[in-house]
C-alpha cells in the first residue's frame, strides 16, 4: 500500500466540556483496505467516527482526503466526499418506512417528484443481497427488531457511491447468519476498492476480515498492527494498556488487597 | 404477490419474513388489512369520519332543519378562513412543534392588507402579495429564533401571539376597524362568490374532476408498480377508494347545490390542500419534514439541514395564516380588532388534531385540516341552530378537542405496543 491514503487523520483532538475524548489521534485508511478500530468502552472510537462523519467537528488537527486537507464541519461535507457511516446508535427515523429511511437525504427523483417505485425496487434488491428477512420494505422502522434495524442502517450506507465506509459495531445485535453476511459484505467492499473502518469488540471478527488493527486507548493511539503478523495477545495488551493486562491487573489487585 | 415468490425462488433466504401476515389479494385482503391496522392503533381518518356521521345524526335528530339547504353553505362559509390557518399548522405539527402565533398573524395580515389597499389605495393584488410575503417573513423570523437561537417554539410563538396582536392594534389605529370593499379578491374570498357563478353544474364538474383524477392517477401508479415488479394496489381497492371519494364529493356538491353552489373560497382551499398534500408526500422537501418530525439527529446525520426545514416550515405556516386572515376578514367585510380572535387559533389547532394529525410529530396529513374543520363547523352550525349560548358552545368544543387529543395519545400508545411508532 504505497499510494496516498484515501482518508487520513493527523493529530486529531476532540473535547466535550471537561472530557478530552480524543488526543492527537492518527489514522490512515487506504483504498481496498479494512482497518479495524478497537479499544475498550469509552476509548473514543465512536467519537472518532463522528468527527470523520461531520457529526462532531474536530477541535485540533487535520483530516486529509486523497492527500488533500479537507474541512468536515457538517454531515453533508462528509457525504459529499464519499464517506458513508453506520452509527452505533443507528440514527433511523422511526416514523418512516424502510425505503424512506434507506434513501433519506438522497431520494431518487423522476421529473422532480419522488420516484417511490424505483426506490422500492432498489431497496428490495439491496436487502436481498444482505439476506435479511424484513416483513416488508413498506413498514415503519419502529416495527423492526434491533438486528433488522441494524441491517437497514448498514444497507443505508451502501446507497450512493461511497469511497469509505465506516461501520461502528455493525454486528453487535446480529445473529450468526447475519454477522457472517456483514463480514462477507466487508470483504466485498474491500474487493470493490473501498476503504473500510470497522469497529468491533469481537477479536475473531476483526481477525477474520481486517488488514490493519488500530488501537485506541483513553482517546489516544496505542499502536497500529498488521493483522497477519500480530498475535491476539499483543492486540489485547494494547487495548488494555501494554504494561498491564488482565493477569497483571489481578496481581495488582491482590497486592492492594493484601496491604 | 408474484414478486415475493420470485425472490424466494432465487435466494435461499428471502427478504420477506414468512411469519409476516401477507395481505391476501382482492377486497377481502383489503378488509383484513384494514382491521389489522385499526387494532394496531393506525386509526387514520376513521375516528373523525365516524364522529362526523354521529354529529350529523345527533343534530338532525334534534332538529330536522339541520339538513336544510343553508347548513351546507354555513359550514363552507366558516370552514375556509380557519381551515387555512389549520393547513399551515399541519406542517408545523408534523415537525412536532406548535405555532401559537397564527391567529395573531392572520389578524395582523388582514389589518396590513386593509391599510395598504383601502387607506393607501394600493392595487389590491399587489397588496395581497405583500401581505402573504409579510406573513411568510414573520413566520421565518419566528422559525429563525427557534432554529438558530434555540428558544422553544412554544415560547417564541407565544411571544408572537402577543406581539403581532399589538402590531395589528397599532396599525388599525384609533378607528379600530377598516371596512373592506366587497369587490375583487375580497369578493372572491368572501364566501359569497360561487364557482361558475353558482351554476348547478359547477359542483358536479369539480366532483367529477376529483374522482377521475384520483382513479386515473391510482391506475397509472398501479401499472408502473406492476411493471416494476413491486407490490401494487389491487384494482378492487382502487375502485373502492374512488367510490368512497365519489360519495363524499358528489354528496358535498349536492348539498351545496341545494343552496347557492360551491363558494370560490372553498375551491381555493381545496386546491391548496391538494398542492400541500403533493408537496408533503411526493417531494423530497416534504419527506424531510416528516424525517425531522421523526428523529432530528437522524435527519441531521442524513445531511438534512434541520434549521432550514424549521425556518421554512414556520414561513409556510405564516403565509397560510396571512391568507387565512384575508379570508376571515373578507367574510366579515372588515379588518378589525376581532381579526386576531384567539378562538381562531384554538379552532385551527383543534381542527388539525381532530382530523388526525399527531401532536407528537411525524404523523399526519393535510386533509386533517379539512376533516377537522368539517367537524368543528358542523358542530358550530348545529349549536347555532339550536340557539345555544356561547358558554355551552365553548364547553362542547373543549370536550371535542380533548376527545381528539385523547384519541391521538391512545393511538400512539397502541402503535407503540404493536410496533408501529
Ligand atoms: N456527546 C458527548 N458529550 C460529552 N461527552 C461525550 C460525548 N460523546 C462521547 N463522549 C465521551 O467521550 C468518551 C469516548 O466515548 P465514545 O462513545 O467515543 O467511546 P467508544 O470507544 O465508542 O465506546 P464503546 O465501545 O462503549 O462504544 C467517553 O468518555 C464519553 O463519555
Ligand atoms: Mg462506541
Amino acid at each position: 500500500m504505497t499510494s496516498a491514503p484515501v482518508l487520513a487523520l493527523r493529530g486529531v483532538s476532540k473535547r466535550f466540556g471537561a472530557v478530552q475524548a480524543l488526543t492527537d489521534v492518527e489514522l490512515e485508511v487506504h483504498a481496498g483496505e479494512v482497518v479495524a478500530l478497537v479499544g475498550d468502552n469509552g476509548a473514543g472510537k465512536s467519537t472518532l467516527v463522528k468527527t470523520i462523519a461531520g457529526v462532531h467537528p474536530i477541535d485540533e488537527g487535520a483530516i486529509e482526503w486523497e492527500g488533500r486537507e479537507v474541512h468536515i464541519n457538517r454531515p453533508q461535507d462528509a457525504q459529499h466526499l464519499g464517506v458513508a457511516t453506520v452509527y452505533q446508535d443507528l440514527a433511523l427515523c422511526d416514523n418512516l418506512d424502510v425505503v424512506n429511511n434507506l434513501f433519506l437525504g438522497r431520494e431518487l427523483r423522476r421529473r422532480g417528484v419522488l420516484d417511490e417505485v424505483a426506490m422500492e425496487q432498489k431497496s428490495r434488491e439491496l436487502l436481498d443481497t444482505l439476506s435479511i428477512r424484513i416483513p416488508s420494505v413498506r413498514i415503519p422502522i419502529a416495527s423492526l427488531s434491533g438486528g433488522q434495524r441494524q441491517v437497514v442502517a448498514i444497507a443505508r450506507s451502501l446507497i450512493g457511491e461511497p469511497k469509505v465506509v465506516i461501520l461502528d459495531e455493525p454486528t453487535a445485535a446480529l445473529g450468526v447468519e447475519q454477522t457472517a453476511q456483514v463480514l462477507d459484505l466487508v470483504e466485498r467492499l474491500r474487493e470493490r476498492g473501498l476503504g473500510v473502518i470497522l469497529i468491533s469488540h469481537n477479536m475473531a471478527d476483526v481477525r477474520a476480515v481486517a488488514d490493519t488493527v488500530a488501537v485506541l486507548r483513553l482517546g489516544k493511539n496505542n499502536g497500529t498492527f498488521p493483522v497477519q503478523e500480530t498475535t491476539q495477545e499483543t492486540i489485547i495488551a494494547a487495548i488494555t494498556g501494554a504494561t498491564e493486562n488482565a493477569v497483571t491487573r489481578r496481581a495488582a489487585r491482590t497486592a492492594e488487597a493484601a496491604k | 404477490m408474484s414478486n415475493d415468490t420470485k425472490t424466494q425462488a432465487s435466494a435461499p433466504t428471502s427478504a420477506v419474513d414468512p411469519r409476516l401476515l401477507q395481505r391476501e389479494s382482492g377486497l377481502q385482503g383489503y378488509l383484513n388489512e384494514f382491521k389489522r391496522k385499526i387494532r394496531g392503533g393506525d386509526l387514520g381518518s376513521l375516528p373523525v369520519v365516524v364522529g362526523l356521521l354521529v354529529i350529523w345524526a345527533v343534530f338532525s335528530f334534534n332538529d330536522s332543519k339541520y339538513f336544510a339547504a343553508t347548513t351546507g353553505t354555513f359550514v363552507a362559509y366558516y370552514m375556509v378562513g380557519v381551515g387555512l390557518l389549520s393547513l399551515g399548522l399541519v406542517f408545523v405539527l408534523l415537525l412536532g412543534e406548535i405555532d401559537l402565533s397564527v391567529g395573531a398573524v392572520s389578524g395582523l395580515a388582514a389589518a396590513f392588507f386593509a391599510v395598504l389597499s383601502v387607506n393607501h389605495g394600493m392595487n389590491p393584488w399587489l397588496a395581497v402579495v405583500l401581505t402573504l410575503v409579510g406573513g411568510a417573513l414573520i413566520g421565518a423570523l419566528q422559525g429563525w429564533i427557534f432554529a438558530k437561537i434555540g428558544v422553544p417554539a412554544f415560547v417564541v410563538t407565544l411571544a408572537g401571539f402577543l406581539g403581532w396582536q399589538g402590531v395589528m392594534l397599532w396599525l388599525l389605529g384609533s378607528t379600530g376597524t377598516i371596512n373592506l370593499p366587497d369587490s375583487g379578491l375580497n369578493h372572491f374570498l368572501s364566501g359569497n362568490s360561487f364557482f361558475l357563478g353558482g351554476d348547478i353544474s359547477g359542483g358536479y364538474i369539480l366532483a367529477l374532476l376529483a374522482v377521475a383524477s384520483m382513479a386515473v392517477s391510482s391506475l397509472l401508479e398501479q401499472r408502473r408498480r406492476r411493471s416494476a415488479g413491486v407490490p401494487f394496489r389491487p384494482t378492487s381497492e382502487i375502485v373502492l377508494r374512488s367510490a368512497l371519494l365519489a360519495v363524499g364529493a358528489f354528496g358535498a356538491a349536492f348539498v351545496l347545490n341545494q343552496d347557492r353552489g360551491v363558494p370560490n373560497d372553498l375551491v381555493l382551499f381545496l386546491a391548496l390542500l391538494i398542492i400541500a398534500d403533493f408537496v408533503l408526500r411526493r417531494t423530497s422537501y416534504g419527506r424531510k419534514i416528516f424525517a425531522v418530525g421523526g428523529n432530528i439527529e437522524a435527519s441531521r446525520r442524513a445531511g438534512i439541514s434541520v434549521s432550514a426545514i424549521r425556518i421554512s416550515v414556520y414561513a409556510i405556516s405564516g403565509a397560510f395564516a396571512a391568507l387565512g386572515g384575508l379570508a376571515i376578514a373578507s367574510t366579515t367585510s372588515a379588518a378589525g380588532q376581532a381579526g386576531a380572535d384567539p378562538n381562531n387559533l384554538m379552532m385551527a389547532i383543534a381542527a388539525a388534531v381532530i382530523g388526525g394529525t399527531s401532536l407528537f410529530g411525524g404523523r399526519g396529513r393535510v386533509w386533517s385540516a379539512l376533516l377537522g374543520m368539517l367537524v368543528i363547523s358542523s358542530i358550530q352550525a348545529g349549536l347555532y341552530m339550536l340557539g345555544l349560548n356561547l358558554d355551552i358552545q365553548y364547553m362542547i368544543m373543549g370536550v371535542v378537542l380533548l376527545a381528539a387529543v385523547v384519541v391521538d395519545s391512545l393511538s400512539r400508545r397502541t402503535q407503540k405496543s404493536s410496533g408501529r411508532a
